[in-house]
């Protein structure tokens, strides 16, 4: 997969002054931002913690040497191009897949809610709402229902899984996660194929129930540079780690605010990228010392 | 009452009803059909060794029928062959392999029809306890591990990731589905076991809110295609397996005909 492009962004409105494609070119050298030293060991508050993660698919390196930590009550935002391993990233976390080197490591006791990319349901399965939520963790009657009036779909629970709106199957998604107190959400790419609108309301939801609950959010983001607002941290990826920071209020920007409305600015934010290497178009990394790896 | 030979074949057939109609709603939903078909056309060598070592035939297939699953398992850690064609390639090597050798050990005045379609009259009282026994298993086992396979069928991931054991439920289920086809050799035969699973499940979907009314549907319809196939079969003098399959295949088609009209997705 060629970085060169944000492929798979959807087409969205280019801003004067913010033009998004060009931050990603090859040819653009940022000044050098200064990659976030990680100790050698977990820090002891992390509630994930990855280390030197390797993982080869098919002879193709998805991860290359990844580090990535998860403080509690941390939202982090990962982004990357189509390709860079993102998902992938979060399977290795959520002990999905084997890395072939590398570590992972848990909080001990640590509850994982999942929210996975592109929820396809089944309608071979005749399952209501309610029932798809109890089939999670075990849990309590009103649990249920609680997580479900938490995402706002609480008159969905007699419904049937197949008869939801893509959006409404979001929430539902959701409320599965959130039952039984998790220390920590994975969300894989929520917003897609959503609009701007539906993003930030998704997104003013999670940081409210963050802020309620403190749990730690690994958020994968498909837009390269619009990116949850609230995130206090955001990693961009491509096989390894890119850069991180802390992104830009949108709202600052009155030509946001006036594109999306005020509400919708709130809840977005802008990442500008600082990488300090180029990825040549079989997206290995290129590093300015001239060690780039294999092309495989 | 009735005569004993039919008794018997009522008792096995709404035995073995009872335990394909919760299997057979897990075959619909993992989409392993084919998977069945593969195992169960693979259980006609257990018949051909079963007859050449003379042994309780129930048993020989049953060894054939795990064996074979396990075999799937391993075949579909690669993925160079799609595994619908590598069922494909097995289904009819193990029908052909079963074929020849079911006439070498008998050879050629064997009755190879009561294999291919099933005896349901001949069941002894020895079956008979084969099928309850391995029926009580295998219900008991699709029971305890209801919840957890319901989740993997919804979403795998979502449940691997929710601490559910995949490859563990997984592993048992297919025994689960080895052992429950090799009982239904005997009354269905190696080509219409899979039909006798899927049917009723399939018939079922329609009216079903819930998974377990989908099982309980599906029971209730493999049950009565067991009885009204049976009475059919006296009736007319048609073969006892094929005319249950026909009866569920009457009743799926009245029960998937309003989501037809309905154009219902």
């Amino acid at each position: 997969m060629a970085a060169g492009s944000p492929q798979g962004v959807p087409a969205r409105p280019t801003l004067a002054g913010h033009a998004p494609a060009e931050t990603w070119g090859p040819d653009q050298h940022h000044a050098h931002c200064e990659p976030e030293p990680h100790p050698a060991f977990a820090p002891a508050d992390a509630l994930f913690s990855a280390r030197s993660v390797w993982l080869t698919r098919a002879g193709r390196a998805i991860l290359q040497s990844v580090d990535i930590d998860i403080a509690e009550g941390e939202i982090l935002t990962l982004i990357g191009p189509n390709g860079a391993g993102k998902t992938t990233l979060v399977r290795v976390l959520l002990g999905l897949e084997k890395p072939d080197r590398g570590t992972v490591v848990h909080k001990p006791g640590l509850i994982v809610g999942y929210v996975p990319q592109r929820f396809a349901v089944d309608r071979a399965i005749p399952l209501t709402v309610a029932r798809f939520i109890e089939l999670g963790r075990r849990v309590e009657d009103e649990d249920a229902g609680r997580a479900l009036a938490d995402v706002g779909a609480d008159k969905l629970a007699d419904r049937q899984l197949s008869e939801l709106s893509g959006g409404e199957l979001q929430r539902v998604v959701l409320a599965r996660a959130l039952v039984g107190s998790p220390g920590v959400l994975v969300l894989d790419e929520p917003a897609r194929g959503i609009d701007f609108t539906g993003e930030a309301e998704l997104y003013a939801l999670i940081g409210r129930l963050r802020s309620e609950r403190g749990f730690g959010v690994l958020l994968v983001s498909h837009d390269l540079h619009v990116v949850m607002a609230q995130s206090d941290r955001v990693i961009c990826l491509n096989r390894h780690v890119c850069c991180s920071g802390v992104p830009r209020s949108v709202a600052q920007h009155p030509e946001y605010a006036r594109l999306f409305g005020a509400q919708v600015a709130r809840a977005l934010a802008l990442y500008q990228h600082h990488h300090d290497h180029r990825h040549d178009l079989a997206g290995e990394p290129q590093t300015p010392s001239g060690s780039a790896s294999d092309q495989t | 009452m009735a005569e004993p030979f039919l008794m018997r074949a009522l008792l096995a057939g709404l035995g073995l009803a009872v335990v394909a109609a919760p299997l057979g709603c897990f075959v619909v939903w993992r989409r392993m059909a084919y998977y069945g078909e593969a195992v169960a056309q693979a259980g006609l060598i257990g018949i051909a060794v079963g007859l050449a070592l003379s042994v309780n035939l129930t048993a020989s297939v049953l060894a054939v029928t795990l064996a074979v699953s396990l075999l799937l398992v391993a075949l579909s850690r690669q993925q160079l062959v799609p595994f619908d064609a590598l069922l494909g390639l097995l289904a009819h090597a193990a029908l052909a392999i079963g074929v020849i050798a079911a006439s070498l050990a008998r050879g050629p005045q064997l009755d190879l029809m009561a294999f291919l379609f099933g005896d349901i009259f001949a069941v002894s009282a020895s079956d008979l306890r084969w099928i309850y026994l391995g029926g009580t298993l295998a219900l008991g086992a699709l029971i305890y591990l209801w919840r957890p396979l319901l989740s993997l069928c919804v979403h795998e991931d979502l449940a691997a990731a929710e601490g559910t054991p995949v490859e563990r439920v997984k592993l048992v289920f297919v025994l689960v589905l080895a052992l429950v086809v090799a009982m239904a050799i005997k009354i269905v035969g190696v080509l219409l076991t899979i039909a006798f699973l899927i049917m009723p499940a399939a018939a079922a979907r329609p009216l079903s809110e819930t998974p377990e009314q989908m099982a309980l549907f599906a029971a209730i319809f493999g049950s009565l295609s067991v009885g009204l196939g049976l009475f059919l079969s006296v009736s007319f003098d048609t073969p006892g397996g094929p005319s249950i399959v026909v009866v569920l295949a009457f009743i799926f088609l009245a029960a998937i005909f309003p989501a037809v009209v309905r154009g219902q997705r």
